[in-house]
């Protein structure tokens, strides 16, 4: 208890330096006016911006006496892959720049932030210029490894799982039944493997509890943080879903069992002609339809449910000289009150689904089918004794 | 289509493959193993527990039946033993009674036999008393009449008169 107490402190204790590092480091930085979002416009792109990755912590900004705007939130590191291999420098260096203004000369080549991306200018190159579709012609992308607002909320969520789950398994050194906090996530962890590992998979379902339960408490857990008002948004960052969906499929294909792969490559039972067509709808379904649908899925409610709650927001400023400020914000605060509550909902559920889908896809490829028929009341059995 | 492909971070997707492998990885070897044998080692508990107890209840009705068969066992007994004195009691008693009955008789019998005798003997006493008496009387009574001549004469007569009318 004592050392997870302590460990919680150096967290908090880590976290706290850094803040305060970063707005020390901030409040100091010269930013050419911005102002205030106010139109339409600006809304929607503000908000096309937020469901982006960043590589800088914002909290909030504000215009100051002086009519400086000022950005409190901390920089965060950005590491990239370039031509002269790995670089890295604090993003604070690009000055809150995004639209590839600011040039940062770091690692012995230039760079510039363009819409969340960073990209390298070509050897030469003193500025950033564009062609008639506003694509950057004399500067290419560069592989971003930076440890971004995702990476950032990744990493925390995954301090946080560690000291919550690890102090509740260590509670159980000592007594039967946890205490505190611990009496929450019990019952999470038992959910997750009675309601979502154990009626999908069946009794084989041990194995693949350390990535269901890992997986669902993560994809929850950001959800939830995507709803604070950090604006982290990372399961709705399509490569996160992508490489969590690639995780289930990489599983389930590895998992899959002699039966799996025979009736996905030669499906017995149907006509030896369309055996060869099956296969491909199978080899489809099994690499391509399943991983899609779980990464769309996530990536896209996550999203969405920001869009929406972002854009009720907005119904202040938007409707504001339709309705005046009372009336627009009454009506801004109902509803983005209830599609908050809804989306708190959407944030369990869509962490559920996930799990639970890729539980059923991994029990697809691991289930023992009975060919013969002969015990197959003993087989009814044992699923149904499974599902009990 | 583009735009997703342009949101699209290789370097977040590598990032989160890492970062999603080691939490993987320190989760199940710090966190779900542990909590998962706990759990199962303690509903195993429970599960044990509970068929104890209800082994424990059979057990117990077990006993409760054992114990009221003994109680109706002993109840039977006690009431044949109970019979048994009863009717020994009573065989005694008619017993003791019958033997009474054949001593008393036999006692009655004795006394009766005894009475008898002794009747008879008292009886035979007074027969020999009166016989006496009777010989003295008339021995006095012949003195007196044989003291006179005549008298004995008719006395003579008188009898000799008996001897021939018998």
């Amino acid at each position: 208890m004592r050392v997870f107490k302590r460990s919680i402190d150096l967290a908090a204790t880590l976290f706290i330096l850094l803040f305060s590092i970063g707005v020390s480091a901030n409040s100091s930085s010269d930013e050419k006016e911005e102002g205030p979002v106010n139109t339409q416009e600006e809304v929607e792109g503000y908000i096309l911006h937020h469901i982006k990755d960043s590589h800088d912590f914002h909290l909030f900004s504000y215009t100051n006496s002086e009519g400086e705007r000022k950005h409190v939130g901390f920089p965060l590191p950005v590491i990239v892959w370039s031509s002269e291999g790995l670089v890295s420098f604090m993003s604070s260096k690009f000055h809150h720049d995004d639209s590839g203004e600011h040039i940062v000369e770091a690692g012995g080549t230039r760079f510039v932030k363009l819409h969340s991306k960073i990209y390298e200018l070509e050897s030469g190159a003193e500025e950033i210029s564009f062609d008639e579709e506003h694509h950057p012609v004399n500067a290419h992308k560069v592989l971003d490894f930076s440890i971004t607002k995702s990476v950032f909320g990744m990493l925390l969520i995954g301090i946080l799982m560690l000291l919550w789950f690890g102090g509740l398994a260590r509670q159980y050194k000592s007594k039967q039944i946890p205490t505190g906090f611990g009496r929450i996530l019990e019952p999470l962890v038992i959910y997750v493997r009675d309601e979502i590992a154990k009626p999908n998979i069946g009794h084989k379902y041990r194995q693949f509890t350390g990535y269901l339960l890992t997986v669902f408490f993560f994809i929850w857990i950001l959800n939830l943080l995507g709803l604070t008002p950090f604006g982290f948004n990372v399961t709705g960052q399509i490569a996160v879903t992508a490489a969590l969906a690639i995780f289930t499929l990489v599983i389930y294909t590895f998992k899959g069992n002699k039966d799996y792969w025979e009736h996905m490559l030669w499906m017995p039972g149907v006509p030896v002609l369309i055996r060869p067509v099956l296969a491909v709808i199978e080899l489809a379904g099994a690499f391509l339809i399943k991983p899609f649908s779980l990464l769309v899925r996530l990536f896209a409610n996550i999203s969405a449910g920001h869009i929406v709650v972002m854009s009720l927001i907005a119904i202040l400023i938007t409707m504001k000289s339709e309705l005046t400020v009372f009336g627009s914000g009454l009506l801004s605060f109902v509803l983005s009150l209830f599609i908050t509550l809804i989306e708190l909902l959407v944030a369990f559920l869509q962490a559920y689904i996930f799990t639970m889908l890729s539980a059923l896809f991994i029990g697809m490829a691991v289930a023992e089918h009975d060919h013969g028929h002969d015990h197959e009341e003993d087989d009814a059995e044992g699923v149904r004794a499974d599902f009990i | 289509m583009e735009q997703l492909l342009n949101d699209f971070s290789p370097g977040l997707f590598v990032m989160q493959t890492l970062i999603m492998l080691v939490l993987i990885f320190i989760m199940a070897k710090y966190a779900w193993k542990p909590i998962m044998n706990s759990v199962e080692k303690r509903e195993e508990g429970i599960k044990d527990a509970l068929e104890a107890a209800e082994a424990a209840k059979k057990e117990m009705q077990n006993v409760t039946a054992d114990s009221e068969k003994l109680l109706r066992e002993a109840k039977v007994e006690r009431d044949a033993l109970l019979k048994e004195a009863r009717e020994i009691k009573e065989s005694i008693i008619s017993e003791a009674k019958e033997q009474a009955q054949v001593e008393g008789d036999k006692m009655i019998k004795q006394a009766q036999a005894t009475i008898e005798s002794e009747k008879k003997a008292a009886v035979a006493d007074i027969k020999a008393q009166v016989a006496n008496l009777s010989v003295e009387i008339a021995e006095k009574v012949i003195k007196e009449e044989l003291s006179d001549k005549g008298k004995q004469q008719k006395l003579v007569e008188d009898m000799l008169g008996d001897i021939k009318l018998n």
